[in-house]
């Protein structure tokens, strides 16, 4: 097999982990004010991501960092290109990772509610855009011959695209939801499966829709394989749901993310950003790629490091996977709102 | 202003604001590991509780500084594309290793250390701490080579046919002189911020609590004034610890940075010439110190200061030397590199920023050896050291960010600056660099994210000067259970 298209399956397969493992963080995040009741409750659920969510967002700064290595035209047209999105997609992961952080921090009403409302906006505004993006890469968009994008935002906001938008969305969604069935304890956990169950069959007609559009306009004959797995897995998750097995629920979603990935990238390839204006002006894994010397020394890397980075974090996973309820948070740690009044001791509470 | 300008801009502010983070993180994490080793080898709970002292401050600044930092990887594609596509095939290379080399251990280690008190056995536990701050230090490795490359530009050649910078040898681009240099030079500064920040709020506690112990004996007569003392000790460890680890780091700076000037005379001429703001060509030329009025074009010849032929030392360790000034420079640069260009940074900037970073340096220096000297034998100082030691903590940082100001801003009007002794097609004006995106858009996203960074900045510093005031809290016994399924988190958000 050509290193370009070794390069391509490797970046196809940092972004399955990426979108697996970020998708359920968005969706514990777009599901916070629907599923708890109380701040005890919003803490269950932050809880269940807290000690992996920066380690699972790295999956999108190595996915980014390796296709400017790979293939430096597609990072540069499509990061040019997609300039808005991005910027939105950016400060939502901004301001969500930030939340994470500090809405413990100060003991205080005000001060947790404005950092929620973060990690809510911040979880859904990237969940939508993913899959607008995604979905635009896949259709195609005005390209020059100078492989610049010629387009506007406008041009990102077509049918395909926002259905696109809207399968991630719920897929993420009714991900989270059955993450936090299988993390969880307790009534939380009822509620979280019972929301899954729910989101079940709006995200089987939108992301089977999005398949089937899919696999019809840019699919080639073997990713049909994709849409029958995506479909069933997503068909299983629901059933799961309903009989509150969230673990092999949870698994479905998984696969069903990691499908559509494959779905999208399988029907991309060999092309990586297809012009709409000219299918000569096409970004390909050859015309975008870097040279082969630099596609060699980065497959050593990734050889090496790639399977360490999998057996660390599964490690961390391990470490942390106890289910947890109200009964198991301690009390807040933050410092009081009015400062005057800290003392060391009381900090300590 | 055009693209180009807002691009710049937009660059420089989100830098500059991702760096006030950067440094402290990367010494911080060693510190706080270390306050971790030696509580396990003393047991002594006084390092415990500094550990969950500092390591708190530590979390509030790493947070901010992860978040701002994906910015930075995707504004090259978003802003710099031509840049992105000209040297691709070389730049990408050490991002995506930071990624997969550092970004990956730090933060995976970092959640496992947050959370894993009671859960990780006390040495995996450690090992967690020490593998994040590994993480951090290869990471800064990572993009300082990144960096270096685009000051001085090895093991890669053009492609004529294609136009852009082909890698041929990774191993050239990893050990590149350039990087070589700037990477003790910015661990050793990194370690100054943090033992400056430790020291500072360490010291300033330190003070507080011996007046405090002093009013409370004078209202009590003696009696209960053992906790307020002890809180005394309870920071002079970790302020000793600071202190020298602050006066070896500062002493590594100045090395460090001594060897970095002398090789930016050979690779970076007009940079040197600049930051000098020496204008002619000089034999034993002077290193000025200050001057009256901004050396700028047109107008270099402004008083300045000066120590005799200390420049040529510094530049070649022999006084009498003779070294290019700015305006030879720039007939040389056109005669190699093309006429109708002005080959010269901004003057002003260059100069000022280059003697403001040595400034600030030497001020948290001051505090090492003043700390030291003012607790030597268990002496506590007076007031004035806390206040003095509270002030010194921003030095380092403004430190880190001029120094930075000055070797981008040297490098101008350059993006990747020719090598003397590489591929002399390897160059690309800044100007080149740019996105062909509208100013309107790179207008929005400056206005995003310097509102956003103003207000996160607003809270960081709120949070950090919060948590500093509320001083280390004592260290609580956590409730244990023999299950370990049923067990309460030790820590949750």
């Amino acid at each position: 097999m050509e290193l370009v298209t070794v390069w391509f399956i490797l970046i196809t397969v940092l972004w399955i982990g990426y979108l697996v493992l970020e998708g359920f963080d968005f969706g514990v995040g777009m599901l916070l004010p629907l599923v708890s009741r109380n701040d005890k409750e919003r803490r269950v659920l932050i809880n269940t991501i807290a000690p992996v969510w920066d380690g699972n967002e790295v999956w999108l700064i190595v996915a980014g960092g390796a296709t400017f290595a790979a293939f430096p035209e597609w990072y540069a047209t499509l990061f040019s290109g997609f300039y808005l999105p991005l910027l939105l997609i950016l400060a939502a992961l901004i301001i969500r990772g930030v939340a994470f952080e500090y809405r413990g921090t100060i003991e205080s009403e005000k001060w947790r509610r404005n950092w929620d409302w973060a990690i809510v906006v911040g979880s859904t505004v990237p969940a939508l855009l993913w899959g607008v993006a995604f979905a635009n890469i896949v259709a195609g968009v005005p390209i020059d011959a100078d492989k610049q994008f010629t387009g506007t935002l406008f041009t990102l906001l077509n049918p395909y695209g926002l259905l696109g938008g809207l399968t991630t969305l719920l897929l993420f969604a009714f991900h989270g939801a059955l993450w936090l069935g299988l993390r969880t304890e307790g009534e939380v956990r009822t509620r979280s499966i019972a929301l899954g169950a729910k989101l079940a069959v709006p995200t089987i007609v939108v992301a089977g829709a999005f398949a089937l559009w899919t696999q019809l306009a840019h699919g080639k004959g073997w990713t049909w394989a994709l849409v029958v797995i995506a479909a069933a897995a997503l068909v299983t998750a629901g059933y799961a749901a309903l009989r509150q097995n969230e673990g092999l629920g949870f698994g479905m979603t998984s696969l069903a993310t990691a499908a559509a990935v494959i779905l999208l990238f399988g029907s991309l390839f060999p092309n990586v950003m297809p012009s709409s204006t000219d299918a000569a002006f096409s970004l390909t894994v050859d015309n975008a790629s870097s040279t082969h010397y630099t596609l060699v020394v980065m497959t050593w890397v990734a050889a090496f490091m790639v399977p360490v980075v999998v057996l660390y974090q599964s490690w961390t996973y391990w470490v942390f996977r106890h289910r947890i309820g109200v009964a198991k948070i301690p009390p807040g740690h933050g410092l009081p709102w009015n400062a005057a009044k800290a003392t060391p001791q009381e900090a300590a509470s | 202003m055009d693209a180009l300008d807002l691009a710049r801009w937009q660059f420089g502010i989100t830098t500059v604001y991702h760096f006030i983070f950067v440094p402290l993180t990367i010494g911080l994490a060693p510190m706080v590991a270390i306050m971790q080793t030696l509580w396990l080898r003393t047991n002594d709970e006084r390092w415990l509780r500094m550990t969950k002292f500092f390591g708190k401050l530590f979390l509030i600044n790493f947070a901010i500084g992860v978040v701002t930092g994906i910015v930075q990887e995707f504004q090259f594609g978003m802003n710099w594309s031509e840049y992105s596509r000209f040297v691709g095939d070389v730049f990408g290379a050490p991002l995506a290793m930071e990624g997969l080399a550092a970004f990956f251990l730090e933060s995976t280690f970092i959640g496992a250390w947050i959370f894993g008190w009671d859960r990780l056995p006390k040495k995996i536990h450690l090992a967690a701490i020490w593998l994040a701050a590994i993480g951090v230090n290869l990471s800064a490795f990572f993009i300082l080579a990144a960096n270096s490359f685009m000051q001085h530009p090895v093991g890669v050649e053009l492609n004529p046919e294609t136009g852009r910078a082909e890698l041929t040898s990774i191993f050239e681009l990893l050990t590149n002189s350039t990087v070589l240099w700037a990477f003790p030079h910015q661990i050793t500064a990194a370690f100054m911020t943090a033992a400056t920040f430790v020291a500072g709020i360490a010291g300033w506690w330190m003070v507080k609590a011996k007046y405090q112990a002093r009013a409370e004996l004078k209202a009590t007569e003696k009696a209960e004034t053992d906790g307020k003392i002890k809180n005394v000790e309870l920071y002079r460890p970790v302020f000793r610890l600071a202190c020298s680890v602050l006066l070896v780091a500062g002493i590594g700076v100045a090395v460090t940075g001594h060897g970095q000037a002398q090789l930016m005379f050979e690779q970076q001429p007009m940079k040197m010439a600049a930051a000098e703001g020496l204008c002619e060509t000089e034999e034993g030329a002077g290193l000025s110190l200050f001057a009256i009025g901004n050396p700028g074009p047109g107008h270099c010849d402004v008083w300045t200061v000066t120590i005799p032929g200390l420049y040529s030392f510094m530049a070649t360790n022999d006084f009498g030397a003779t070294v290019e000034g700015v305006n030879d420079l720039q007939k040389a640069y056109a005669e190699d590199y093309g006429d109708g260009q002005d080959y010269v940074p901004n003057l002003a900037m260059t100069y000022w920023n280059f003697r403001l970073m040595i400034g600030f340096g030497v001020l948290a220096a001051a505090l090492a050896i003043v700390g030291l000297f003012v607790t030597r034998g268990g002496r506590t100082p007076g007031r004035w050291f806390g206040r003095f030691a509270l002030v010194a903590i921003p030095a380092p940082f403004l430190a880190n960010l001029t120094g930075w100001i000055f070797t981008e801003m040297g490098r101008q009007p350059w993006i990747v600056a020719p090598a003397p002794d590489g591929d002399p097609a390897i160059r690309m004006l800044t100007e080149q660099g740019v996105s062909m995106v509208g100013p309107w858009t790179v207008g929005t996203s400056l206005v995003v994210f310097t509102l956003l960074y103003g207000a996160l900045g607003i809270v960081w510093f709120g949070l950090i000067r919060r948590y500093a005031a509320a001083g280390a809290a004592e260290i609580e016994e956590p409730a244990h259970t023999d299950d370990d399924a049923d067990r309460p988190l030790s820590f949750a958000y």
